[in-house]
């Protein structure tokens, strides 16, 4: 009966610690949130979109360079990642055959692995040691590595996931192999497609340390792309680490902007997905 | 002569015109250049890493010494704090991430489970940079205030816990690495119990055990490949982990026996440096660094893809 006893509370027991951990690690999520919107949102006024940063001592400003400097080395990740990604993803799930294909796949796990610092060491060699200077391309080349990986992969898994006997039906009523991928199974898997992209934009909006020695920073407007180019997540981590309180207000309000955004990248990237699937169903 | 060749000239314009072998072609090139710039990156790594190759060889990943000024460079500090910082971060996440992921596969409902996973998921979406905000100015003060003092007056008879309460330092790093790491372990592991066959769990049952004794004896060491993969994944995010870490670690590139001492990172060296480096040993040297830290996480990652593969593949099979 002891035995029994025992056996019964260390099941009662494990099974609460199992409950208490799922707790704890659910609401540091909310924590985090917490702290960000209430320092963040005391900080954030108009000018924090409108102005560019001042020197210390002087108070108010923005980060308004910052913003565009994000959006403009995002656009060329995304210019260049996404393509990439696609057409190879299509490459893998259509054409390929089996050994190659596998070598890639390996590859792009690889690459979604390698430490993003070392990214940037790589960026730094191959673009700004030619150009001789750090630049908005860069910065973007070093994003679109870490977002081609994510493309390929998701952009292979959603094609494969169309059942042959869609292609089989396309390619019976006479149409080229080409027409057949392009007209009936990327569209039928566009959804799962798009979410993988989303995915990738929201995985490098945060990134930070490709962008240390890529985009360099920038307390001015950059004029052209070849200029060091100022990007939100870089920009926090300088003032964070500055000495002065109004430069620790500005960081916890681009903090905030830029977690709401990469949050709702997530969010609508599962909407979409769950979307996606609910058509498909009905 | 000129026939033939016109001929099979005709044919592969008339074949591109179809498009499928210039489809082909296009989206090879693009697959391939995913591989050539992968094997490019390593050459790359290899070439700017040959100075301090050629200078110190093996003994630079033993040197204990960093002074850019004398040219004296050597990895051993960085390699310690970037391998303790990472195993003080699985020490606390492992137990809790199996843990939650436990009870999101075993007892939650299939609803809150799903809703759990969802949020646990944007928590690994949370940018580095934000983490490292967080952790300076709310962690940091915490630490240096209270927990530190605390466990020197408690644990302070162990060297593990000794000199002044910083608030920057090994510990504070592990623990925001913690917290950034366990999004993965749960995420994973919770795949990998969900494939376990139902038939384990009811047999385990049907002899009597309790849900305990069933979930720990018989489900868990069913899906253990998948969820040391996911340790193995969330040790290779740790040991690259950049931002959050150079913003809360000290740095200080010695070795302190003591994990409220402030140290250094590869990834963090690499950041702080990098910039200032100058003439031509300097930048080789971090450059270096950069090539261990990818080795290392390279050959992490191939064993955690290894394991996941295996378990799901083992649980799908006898479903």
């Amino acid at each position: 009966m002891g035995r029994t006893r025992r056996r019964n509370m260390l099941n009662n027991v494990m099974l609460a610690l199992t409950g208490v951990c799922t707790f704890v690690t659910v609401s540091i999520l909310f924590v985090i949130l917490g702290f960000l919107v209430w320092n963040g949102f005391r900080s954030l006024d108009w000018n924090f979109f409108t102005k560019l940063p001042l020197s210390p001592g002087e108070t108010g400003g923005g980060l308004a360079n910052a913003i565009v400097g994000s959006g403009i080395t995002i656009l060329i990740a995304v210019l260049i990642g996404v393509p990439v990604g696609f057409l190879g993803g299509v490459y893998l799930a259509e054409f390929g055959g089996k050994t190659f294909p596998m070598f890639v796949r390996y590859t792009a796990d690889l690459l979604n692995g390698v430490p993003s610092i070392v990214i940037g060491i790589f960026a730094w060699t191959v673009v700004v040691v030619p150009m001789h200077t750090f630049s908005a391309w860069a910065g973007g080349f070093a994003l679109s590595l870490m977002m081609i990986p994510i493309g390929l992969r998701s952009t292979e898994q959603f094609l494969r996931s169309i059942p042959n006997s869609l292609r089989e039906a396309s390619l019976a009523l006479g149409a080229t192999k080409t027409r057949t991928i392009f007209t009936v199974i990327v569209p039928a898997a566009r959804q799962g497609i798009l979410t993988g992209m989303i995915l990738g934009v929201a995985r490098i909006a945060g990134e930070t340390a490709p962008l240390l020695f890529t985009s360099l920073n920038n307390q001015y407007w950059s004029e052209k792309l070849t200029e060091p180019t100022a990007t939100l997540p870089v920009m926090i981590y300088k003032l964070a680490i500055s000495p002065y309180d109004d430069w620790h207000r500005q960081a916890w309000a681009a903090g905030l902007v830029l977690l709401g955004l990469v949050l709702i990248a997530n969010i609508a990237a599962r909407w979409v997905l769950a979307r996606g699937t609910a058509v498909q169903r009905g | 002569m000129a026939a033939p060749q016109r001929s099979a000239a005709r044919k592969f314009v008339k074949r591109l015109q179809d498009g499928d072998q210039a489809a082909h072609l296009i989206t090879l090139i693009f697959a391939a250049s995913v591989f050539l710039v992968t094997v490019f990156l390593i050459y790359e790594l290899w070439i700017h890493s040959s100075a301090s190759r050629a200078k110190f060889g093996l003994a630079f990943l033993f040197a204990k010494s960093w002074d850019p000024v004398a040219e004296q460079f050597g990895a051993l500090p960085f390699i310690y704090g970037t391998v303790l910082t990472s195993v003080l971060a699985l020490i606390i996440s492992v137990p809790l991430g199996v843990g939650a992921a436990i009870f999101l596969s075993e007892l939650a409902p299939p609803r809150l489970s799903n809703t759990c996973t969802f949020l646990v998921e944007l928590l690994a979406a949370v940018p580095s940079v934000i983490y490292g905000l967080l952790a300076i100015f709310t962690l940091v003060p915490l630490m240096r205030q209270y927990v530190e003092p605390f466990l020197k007056k408690t644990l302070g008879f162990l060297p593990l816990f000794t000199g002044p309460a910083y608030g920057f330092g090994y510990l504070t790093a592990g623990l925001i690495l913690a917290v950034m790491t366990f999004p993965f372990i749960i995420s994973i592991s919770r795949e990998s119990l969900l494939a376990v066959p139902r038939e384990q769990r009811e047999a385990a049952l049907a002899l009597g055990a309790t849900k305990w004794e069933s979930t720990w004896q018989v489900v868990v060491p069913f899906a253990r490949l998948g969820i040391i993969g996911s340790i193995f994944l969330a040790l290779a995010r740790a040991l690259g982990e950049t931002m959050a870490v150079t913003m809360v670690i000290g740095n200080d590139p010695s070795i302190h026996a003591s994990l409220l001492a402030p140290g250094y990172t590869i990834a963090a060296i690499i950041a702080n440096e990098f910039n200032e480096a100058t003439g031509n040993l300097h930048p080789a040297a971090l450059v270096e660094l950069g090539l261990v830290l990818f080795l290392i996480t390279m050959i992490l990652n191939a064993a955690a893809q290894l394991l996941i593969v295996a378990t799901t593949k083992k649980g799908s099979i006898q479903d």
